[in-house]
């Protein structure tokens, strides 16, 4: 008899070689898990070669999913369960796992020359290697052919089923219904029905063995969680920024624009956004990084809600055209999905090192406004927030994702379109433009100038990246008029602060520590400081999401702590702006190995300031 | 109902600054005149260039205009008519904008045959940064960049343009306004890209470098207007002519041994003649013509923008009508109560 214990959350790593279907069986793994309740968060790791050669080290593919019966904000540190496919897997990824924790391992692959290109000299499961761990040991490539042997399919096309055959064991230990994944298969494969066949009856086998086999003695059960009630859905950052974008467009019911270039990890907000022609939506797939803004820009000068999407390298490339667009005071969405750098740098890994960038890496005095949100879901609405201020205030908005958010994901309570309210641009009305209004007419608040675009009859003008007057907007090389547009351009970024909300602290208003985060790292340090706020540590939370202009109270509250820390995941970048904006001393802590925080981690280092 | 306009319509509130005697100013003139012609509205116009002498053009036309950035003005262009196809886009760009820095959104705008008029001044010098040789300058010529003689090979802007799977090539010069305005309204009526070379002289940095093909006393002997359905004669006395040649081509004379009836009779539609043409000219400059006119045309064209127009109507008749709401209640989604 088997028995079964109750865990309040568990961590797995789903690892194997780039062509396994890792990817595929975590997510199902975690769809299966939202479903039955539990708050997840899980994060994809993968290498950049996109087929490095089978079984080395360079080709493991991983996927770590975190799901809890309370709040999870992060996909977790250490896993509780690694399922290796293979000896590379195990190799770079044992490190990863908990002393103590499971390993379900394929044992067919673990022969000579799979250990060989693992670079194992002798094979872990013959010496000491895996002591501390419960090792269960499945011949998952001849199990799955065995399961199969009914069905009408090549031997590779049914070892392709491995995957589900190991998710189905992954089932059974952590007590999850099969449902849900066979349905799945049912609508992903129903128009070749032996391979739907196949997949589902791989994934019965395979949760069969575990119940039946003497490797496995307990399995767990992870409760629902306490979530708010509501419609949900899984949603990973980059398809949030995506709908996030859709949103704001019909909020201000204007078309929507997408020019763009592939690169890692920003590409998937292409890829989504393409599926929209019928929502108005257009996507254009330009030659480079920098026909893809310049598209941007000309479908923003005629009228549509514009946004270029793109990384790190693909930003500097943009970077001229972002000034240009400064200068022609035009709405435009820049959106970078921050991955490892400089240069190419680590493509499929995250880091938030290009916040220098986005706030000054740009010739002349050219200010943006410069956003980042916190997590996937958090993306929808940032999207929406950026549009809502480039339209609003007439200048660009950058957006700060990162590949650790835009690639992870988690449920999200499904909003209504009204909670979003109507955004209002600055194109002028029928009426307006029987009035004396120009281009460069000014909001007196917002000193946003208004939208005119070709088509609007007899408000005909010319414009460039040359300095307009600042009454006429015809060219101008006057001193004192490049002066008070410089100032204005500035002036306007800086009237932001009035249009977004105040900064809010996590904990008490005043104490001995104040944490001061940004961007895709809330998910740790807010599971950090709240860790250590349950100790009763002095302890809060500031995590920013406006970082030019940044909230007008943000001064306030930094005045009320004794310490200020700044984890970040670079050498420090929000950090020195702090100290220069407000002269405060700033404790950094910064970590570049292009992985995302651990709580631990964080929680080891403020405690050290404690 | 067609606006009627008069070309000082057309002439903005901007003072000219080009150098007296710019070939410039006859382009500007000339499309002044033009967009008399085109029955389009003002305000449906827009005219957008690089950077370069060139690239100032919009800023005296009065349509709306914007100047951008160094070589990007194909790619600015294409997001405006992408977004507004109801707008009649040009772009204004020179050999050093289009064909340099800017080498590859001309291609790319080209090849997907966006409706954009795109004229192109060819001065075969940098201009505004103060004469240094350009993609199109002559190998061996002397500039400050190359004080001993640009070791670059040139490039011919139609022959790129055939070769980008441009749908409109054309090619006239500086001192021909009639031609230059007949071209752009030809320009305009095409449906996908159209490209309009403009042989254009810079009178500080490259003066005179088009003179054997451009004054008027010169024209008639060194070019050849080439037309649909007609044959390739030239001469002062029409007394020249072009015939195929195996798979040459070669310039003859009227009368001695050949009559027109024996001259190629030009074919817009023919890629490989309009590059015969251009390799003949290449290969022995003192002796065969330059090709004027409308060197090419496919009349089928369809434009990039109609067709992604066309799709997004056909995906709205597949799909059902979507809104925010229902996307975001569509697929995989759980009840919590």
């Amino acid at each position: 008899m088997k028995t079964q214990e109750t865990l309040e959350s568990v961590v797995i790593r789903f690892c194997g070689d780039s062509g396994d279907g890792m990817q595929l069986t975590g997510t199902q793994f975690s769809n299966t898990s939202a479903i039955m309740g539990n708050d997840i968060s899980t994060f994809p790791d993968f290498p950049s070669e996109i087929r490095a050669p089978q079984g080395t080290i360079a080709g493991v593919s991983g996927f770590q999913v975190h799901i809890g019966s309370s709040d999870t904000n992060t996909p977790g540190d250490e896993s509780d369960m690694l399922v290796a496919m293979n000896p590379a897997a195990l190799k770079s990824n044992l490190n990863s796992l908990k002393l103590g924790g499971a390993i379900i391992l394929n044992s067919d692959e673990f022969n000579e020359a799979n250990l060989a290109k693992a670079g194992y000299t002798v094979d872990p499961l013959k010496d000491h290697t895996l002591d501390s761990y419960k090792v269960i040991k499945a011949p998952i490539g001849t199990l799955t052919l065995s399961a199969l042997e009914e069905v009408d399919l090549s031997k590779k096309e049914k070892e392709r089923c491995k995957n589900f055959y190991t998710l189905g064991m992954t089932y059974y230990y952590y007590n999850r219904k099969t449902d849900q994944t066979l349905k799945w298969i049912e609508d992903k494969f129903g128009k070749k029905p032996e391979i739907m066949k196949a997949n589902q009856l791989a994934l019965k086998a395979g949760y069969n063995y575990a119940e039946t086999t003497e490797e496995i003695v307990i399995s767990y059960s992870v409760p629902s969680a306490k979530i708010e009630p509501g419609t949900y859905r899984q949603m990973s950052g980059n398809v949030s920024t995506a709908w996030g974008l859709m949103q704001a467009a019909e909020s201000a019911n204007l078309p929507l624009f997408l020019g763009s270039y592939p690169i890692t990890p920003a590409t998937d907000i292409l890829h989504e956004l393409s599926k929209f022609k019928h929502m108005n939506v257009t996507t254009f797939q330009a030659e480079d990084e920098i026909a893809g803004i310049c598209s941007a820009i000309g479908a923003s000068i005629a009228g549509s809600l514009a946004v270029t999407t793109s990384s790190g390298p693909g930003i500097a490339l943009k970077t001229e055209a972002i000034g240009l667009a400064i200068m022609y005071e035009t709405p435009l969405i820049i959106i970078n999905v921050q991955r490892g750098g400089p240069s190419t740098g680590l493509p499929t890994k995250t880091e938030q090192s290009d916040l220098n960038q986005a706030l000054i890496g740009r010739n002349g005095e050219a200010p943006l406004i410069v956003l980042a949100a916190s997590r996937p879901n958090d993306c929808y609405e940032m999207a929406y927030e950026a549009a809502r201020l480039t339209l609003e205030h007439m200048t660009p908005v950058m957006l700060l994702t990162d590949g650790y958010i835009a690639n992870g994901s988690e449920p999200w309570k499904i909003p209504k379109s009204t909670d979003f309210e109507k955004i209002n641009h600055r194109k002028p009305s029928e009426s307006d433009l029987k009035t004396d209004i120009t281009f460069m007419t000014r909001n007196e608040h917002s000193l946003a100038r208004t939208w005119i675009t070709p088509g609007m009859d007899g408000k005909v003008h010319r414009m460039g990246g040359l300095e307009k007057d600042f009454v006429t907007g015809n060219i101008s090389a006057e001193p004192i008029n490049h002066q008070k547009m410089c100032e204005l351009r500035a002036q306007k970024v800086q009237k932001v602060a009035d249009n977004i909300p105040l900064q809010v602290v996590e904990g008490e208003a005043t104490g001995d520590l104040l944490v001061v985060s940004w961007g895709g790292t809330y998910g740790a340090t807010r599971m950090a400081v709240r860790q250590l706020q349950k100790d009763g540590r002095s302890v809060s939370l500031m995590h920013l999401k406006y970082l030019n202009p940044m909230p007008k109270n943000v001064s306030d509250i930094l005045a009320g702590f004794k310490k200020i820390i700044v984890p970040e995941l670079n050498l420090g970048q929000l950090a020195p702006i702090l100290r220069s904006r407000y002269g405060v001393k700033t404790i950094q802590y910064n970590k570049v190995q292009g992985q995302p925080f651990k709580i631990e981690e964080l929680v080891n280092r403020f405690k050290e300031e404690l | 109902m067609t606006t009627m306009y008069k070309k000082k319509d057309f002439v903005s509130d901007q003072e000219v600054r080009w150098c007296p005697g710019c070939g410039d100013y006859a382009i500007l003139s000339c499309m002044q005149n033009a967009l008399t012609k085109t029955g389009t509205k003002k305000e449906d116009i827009v005219c957008v260039s690089g950077i370069g002498c060139s690239s100032r053009f919009p800023y005296y036309l009065d349509t709306y205009g914007y100047h951008t950035i160094h070589g990007r003005a194909p790619a600015v262009a294409t997001g405006i008519k992408l977004a507004n196809p109801n707008l009649d886009v040009w772009v204004i760009t020179g050999d050093g904008d289009g064909l340099s820095i800017g080498g590859n959104h001309t291609l790319h705008a080209m090849r997907r045959n966006v409706d954009l008029n795109i004229i192109l001044f060819n001065n075969e010098i940098y201009g505004l940064t103060k004469g240094q040789f350009s993609p199109t300058s002559d190998k061996g010529v002397k500039t400050k960049t190359s004080p001993f003689g640009s070791i670059d090979n040139p490039l011919i802007p139609a022959q790129f343009a055939l070769g980008s799977a441009c749908t409109f090539i054309a090619r006239t010069v500086d001192k021909d306004p009639k031609s230059i305005t007949d071209l752009m309204l030809l320009s305009h009526a095409h449906k996908g890209t159209s490209f309009l070379e403009v042989l254009q002289n810079c009178v500080i940095f490259n003066d005179k470098t088009h003179d054997e093909f451009t004054l008027r006393q010169n024209r008639a002997a060194r070019t050849v207007t080439v037309e649909d359905g007609k044959p390739l004669i030239f001469g002062a006395e029409n007394e020249k002519g072009i015939v195929l040649d195996r798979l040459d081509l070669k310039v003859v004379t009227l009368g001695q041994g050949f009559e027109e009836k024996d001259l190629l009779v030009y074919d817009t539609s023919s890629k490989v003649l309009a590059n015969m043409l251009i390799e003949a000219h290449k290969k022995d400059e003192e002796n065969f013509p330059l090709a004027l006119g409308v060197l090419y045309q496919d009349k089928e064209s369809i434009p990039y923008n109609e067709l992604m127009k066309g799709q997004a109507e056909q995906v709205k008749k597949r799909l059902p009508e979507a809104n925010m709401d229902k996307l975001l209640q569509s697929g995989d989604t759980w009840e919590i109560k």
